[in-house]
């Protein structure tokens, strides 16, 4: 059966991909065509996810459950909900993407490249369907090398750094996760997400001890994502990675994994910590805006935009309400695309004019005008115009956590208006005014039939996203319902908030109706 | 016991020392002008048969031999099968290191088999004045092996250095053996136990036994690199020859584990509240010794002799756990440690050659680029020491952090997962500039092309960590099978809860 395998070949074809490249002959581009047929190949298994996805069922799907260790009891479980179906088919989408954006950008060492790329694509699938904790925290780790390989290696002039900065930012923080799952271990004897959660639901553990476990996987994906103090690698790696890596390395690894174990199986600790959590988001997010103006090199810029928009996910979270948390979920998706797409169009400038820097160009639109259209739209997109994907999920965040925290929601709103002063004065820096001298001393073509072909699946997503969203947002809030932490908050407290939460929850697809109405 | 089962508990001994013995007199028979190079070759295949013999072995019956004094059981011949696959690795990479003009290959050979008779019989005698015999086969041929670069002014030094300090630590040893005997009236382990089993239950430990104990633990210590007992790994590592490195490291270190698990579980499983709080310290030492020593270090075999003290410190934190998980945890991790560091020291003994051409780290930048084999398995086993999923170097510290977090020591897990994560800095910078573009300026390091052996050592020790990592299942067991070897561990952890920290 399709179903009983799907996911194991998602996972694995990459990986079966990255073992036939380190074969190939390194001639032409046998290599990275070879890779886009597997990423390609990746991707159409991964439509089959959604098409037989039950939006009717709780739990996992296409679920595979096999012992893979006996003593200690490590199982190969692998599952999905409607919470990880669409990172993974973001994950499998960006695949391609990333090979079509380095096609010309790494011409030298391309067997190094795309071994690692595969092998990237493997490991960050892997951590959207592991089900197994020990499973889970390999692939969690295994991600964290091919990055800091591809950084190091293919990176600009400080690469090297900026991937020993990543990998000791993550891989530091992941000792302590690593100490909290092996406690979870020694106390329940079992790697088993499922079951961990109801034994920890069943109550049993001491509230300090559950408290510290909870911070330690906390403090692992915050660094991740990365949360507010915590984002001291972005910068640099967004700066200075290969443009492949630089589209994949924050947000939805870090923001998944928030949900799933923090929310998932320490809700209570989770909304304890809720408070601390909005305020950072928030702090983050308008930082992220503030720096971000202050940028002239177009990848830091985008950088400093990325954290915004993260913040902007780990407030939705933290909000613990269902539009929120449909929202901050959709955001996640939406800042891996358009940020990809952002950053993809970024990497095509630096073909032509061979610069970063945003007070070299100018008056780009009159030679190039599909790219300078492609560009606005997607900056439309990100800053939230109603039409493209951006606006959902901004929507949902903010009314879904605005009856929770008014206060610190009407500050994250001040971010949105930054939002869209940084990107549109980036657009008009860039494409409008007066050709600058490095400008107007070049003829380059406009986009070429690569270039097409890597961006307007981004941009025809963006669109679909907008104005279709239901069809996204059925699947999440599916995922989204079954979290104790949510169902729980109904039934508790008994204000105005929750009153209108309560209204929402019998009829999930409401909130999504509404804002696709809106749109509309 | 009738004699030809005594002589098949010790089969794999005997196999050296008879491939040891042949390769001497082959030697001696070749003329001044011929090539050495076969004799490793004969060497290689004594290594090959004596692998085979070890697994053979686990046909065996678990039994004594010559008057108890050899025992073979499931955990003694685990570590027979490892040591012998070690000893098969560095052979492979004597033998792609040497040239036909090193001095003394012959006796380099014959020493490196006679070395391993020692270390094998350390892990398979259950009489503690055999065990002290086989330390001494397998130290003395180590010393002459570290000084083996005559010509530099390094090696002389560090054999010498190893040497003083090594018969301090034996003569340690010795003593506390004596002491020991003088408190319980034997030197066999199971008797020790069998004699504590009465006094203690009697409520009376004499002092002499702890002086005796401690006066072991100085001496294995000092075998296995632990720290405090740690100052002469890097000058040692740093002067002998890298291929003896390879061995120098893994092998002789896993057989002392072995003989430090077997008389703490062995002989003394009922004293566990007075040898845990030192085992934990001289964990803790190790490890952040370790970890904190090789950050500062710009020598790689120096860099790499800290991180196999840090790796000391791991392996002692499975012992502390008190459970058979723990004696299965550190079997484990000894496997995992002896296939990565004979991995790594495979690249550094090709890639620097005998007489270490490439020493600083700097030397070792824009390898990748160089040699695309060598520097991706450097890499490798250098993520396999940082500790990343799906390599053995990962799974063995899962196993043993576990084994340690389920007895309860979890501030040890937290140093010990801390230290790992310090680690990651240099085994980094070394990763890094492995996949760094060499420097205009530098010299031009060539790399020679890599031999038939080297590939061959380089194919069993990837295999053997990437095998580790994803399906340890094997190997798992083996260990666990082996830890049952010692059941009164799980009594005694039962009996009164492991000291907490």
């Amino acid at each position: 059966m399709l179903n009983d395998s799907i996911l194991t070949l998602i996972t694995f074809v990459p990986t079966a991909g990255a073992v036939v490249v380190a074969l190939l002959p390194r001639k032409g581009r046998v290599i990275p065509a070879f890779t886009l047929l597997v990423t390609l190949v990746t991707f159409v298994l991964s439509l089959h996810l959604p098409a037989h996805f039950d939006y009717a069922r709780h739990g996992f799907q296409f679920e595979v459950n096999l012992p893979w260790i006996a003593h200690p009891a490590i199982r190969y479980h692998l599952g999905i909900d409607g919470l990880s179906l669409w990172l993974v088919l973001l994950t499998t989408f960006l695949g391609p993407v990333g090979v079509l954006v380095s096609w010309r950008a790494i011409e030298t060492r391309t067997k190094e490249f795309y071994f690692f790329f595969l092998l990237q694509q493997t490991a960050m699938i892997g951590v959207f369907i592991s089900l197994d904790l020990f499973l889970y925290y390999g692939f969690w780790e295994l991600s964290l090398v091919p990055m800091a390989i591809l950084i190091a290696m293919f990176g600009r002039e400080r690469g090297p750094r900026a991937a020993l900065k990543f990998f000791v930012y993550t891989f530091l923080p992941s000792a302590f996760l690593l100490v909290a799952i092996l406690w979870l271990y020694a106390k329940t004897g079992t790697f088993e997400f499922v079951q961990l959660q109801s034994l920890i639901a069943s109550g049993g553990f001491a509230p300090e001890a559950l408290w510290w476990a909870s911070l330690g996987f906390l403090v692992a994906f915050a660094v991740k994502v990365p949360v507010f103090p915590l984002h001291g690698w972005l910068a640099n790696v967004i700066e200075e990675a290969p443009i492949a890596m630089a589209m994949v390395v924050a947000g939805k690894l870090g923001l998944y994994s928030i949900f799933r174990f923090n929310l998932g199986l320490f809700p209570e600790q989770a909304r304890a910590i809720a408070p601390l959590m909005i305020a950072l988001a928030v702090i983050g997010l308008l930082y992220g805006a503030l720096v971000a103006l202050a940028q002239t090199d177009m990848r830091r810029l985008v950088a400093f935009a990325i954290l915004s928009n993260l913040s902007f996910c780990t407030l939705g979270i933290f909000c613990f309400a269902v539009g929120g948390l449909n929202g901050a979920v959709y955001q996640t998706i939406n800042e891996g695309l358009t940020g990809s797409a952002l950053l993809v169009m970024i990497s095509f400038l630096y073909e032509r004019y061979g610069s970063f820097d945003m007070t070299r160009y100018g008056g780009v639109a009159a030679k190039l005008p599909m790219l300078a259209t492609l560009w606005v739209v997607t900056t439309l997109a990100l800053v939230g115009l109603p039409l493209f994907n951006g606006f959902v999920g901004e929507f949902l965040v903010l009314s879904g956590s605005f009856p929770v925290h008014p206060s610190w929601v009407a500050a994250a709103t001040t971010g949105v208006i930054l939002s869209v002063a940084y990107m549109l004065w980036m657009a008009q820096r860039i494409f409008y005014g007066q050709p600058s001298p490095l400008v107007a001393n070049r003829v380059p073509f406009d986009l070429g039939a690569r270039e097409h072909l890597t961006l307007w699946p981004m941009v025809l997503l963006m669109a679909a996203m907008g104005v279709a969203s239901p069809y996204w947002i059925k699947g999440i809030e599916s995922g989204v319902m079954q979290f104790p932490a949510i169902t729980r908050s109904a039934g508790v407290t008994g204000d105005r908030q929750s009153a209108a939460e309560a209204v929402r929850t019998p009829a999930p697809s409401q909130t999504a109706d509404a804002v696709a109405g809106g749109a509309r | 016991m009738n004699q030809t089962a005594s002589a098949l508990r010790i089969l794999p001994e005997i196999i050296l020392t008879i491939a040891g013995i042949a390769v001497m007199l082959v030697d001696a028979m070749l003329g001044k002008a011929s090539s050495r190079k076969p004799l490793g070759w004969l060497a290689v295949l004594g290594a090959l048969a004596a692998l085979a013999a070890s697994l053979w072995q686990y046909q065996l019956p678990a039994g004594t031999a010559y008057f108890g004094v050899v025992q073979t059981d499931a955990f003694s011949v685990f570590f027979h099968v490892l040591i012998a696959g070690i000893v098969l690795a560095s052979l492979l990479i004597t033998l792609d290191a040497v040239t036909d003009t090193t001095e003394g290959l012959g006796e380099l050979f014959a020493l490196i088999l006679f070395g391993a008779v020692g270390m094998m019989l350390m892990t398979s005698a259950v009489e503690l004045l055999l065990v002290f015999i086989a330390l001494e086969i397998s130290s003395i041929s180590t010393y002459i092996m570290a000084g083996y670069r005559r010509k530099t002014a390094k090696s002389p030094e560090s054999a010498l250095k190893y040497f003083l300090l090594g018969s301090f630590a034996t003569a340690f040893f010795l003593y506390g053996i004596a002491l020991v005997f003088g408190a319980t009236g034997t030197t066999r382990i199971d008797d020790i136990a069998a004699v504590l089993a009465k006094s203690v239950g009697a409520g009376q430990a004499p002092a002499l036994l702890f002086v005796g104990l401690a006066m072991i633990f100085i001496g294995l210590g000092f075998k296995v690199s632990a720290a405090p007992f740690h100052v002469w790994t890097p000058d040692v590592y740093e002067g002998a020859p890298s291929p003896v490195v390879a061995l120098m490291s893994t092998a002789p270190k896993v057989a002392a584990f072995a003989v430090l698990l077997r008389i703490v579980y062995g002989a003394f499983p009922l004293l566990h509240a007075h040898w845990v709080p030192v085992l934990w310290w001289l964990a803790v030492l190790s490890m952040t010794i370790g970890n904190l020593g090789a950050l500062r270090q710009r020598n790689v075999k120096r860099l790499l002799a800290y991180s196999s003290i840090a790796h000391a410190g791991y392996l002692l934190v499975a012992f502390t756990a008190l459970s058979a998980d723990g004696i299965a945890a550190a079997s484990f991790y000894a496997v995992s440690y002896a296939a990565m560091n004979v991995g790594i020291f495979a690249v550094i003994s090709h890639a620097g050659g005998y007489d270490d051409r490439l020493t600083l780290i700097e030397d070792y930048r824009g390898l990748a680029y160089r040699s695309p084999l060598l520097g991706g398995a450097m890499a490798f086993f250098l993520i396999s020491l940082i500790g990343i999923p799906f390599t053995g170097g990962f799974f063995g510290k899962f196993y043993v952090f576990a084994a340690a977090l389920h007895s309860g020591l979890i501030w040890l897990t937290i140093i010990g997962l801390a230290n790992s994560g310090i680690a990651a800095f240099y085994y980094l910078r070394v990763a890094t500039a492995v996949y760094s573009r060499p420097a205009e300026s530098s010299p031009v390091h060539t790399v020679p092309r890599p031999s038939l052996a080297l590939l061959f050592a380089l194919f069993l020790t990837a295999v053997t960590t990437l095998w580790l990592g994803i399906v340890p299942g094997n190997v798992l067991a083996r260990a666990q099978t082996a830890a049952q070897t010692y059941p009164s561990v799980n009594a005694a952890a039962a009996a009164s809860p492991v000291a907490q920290q």
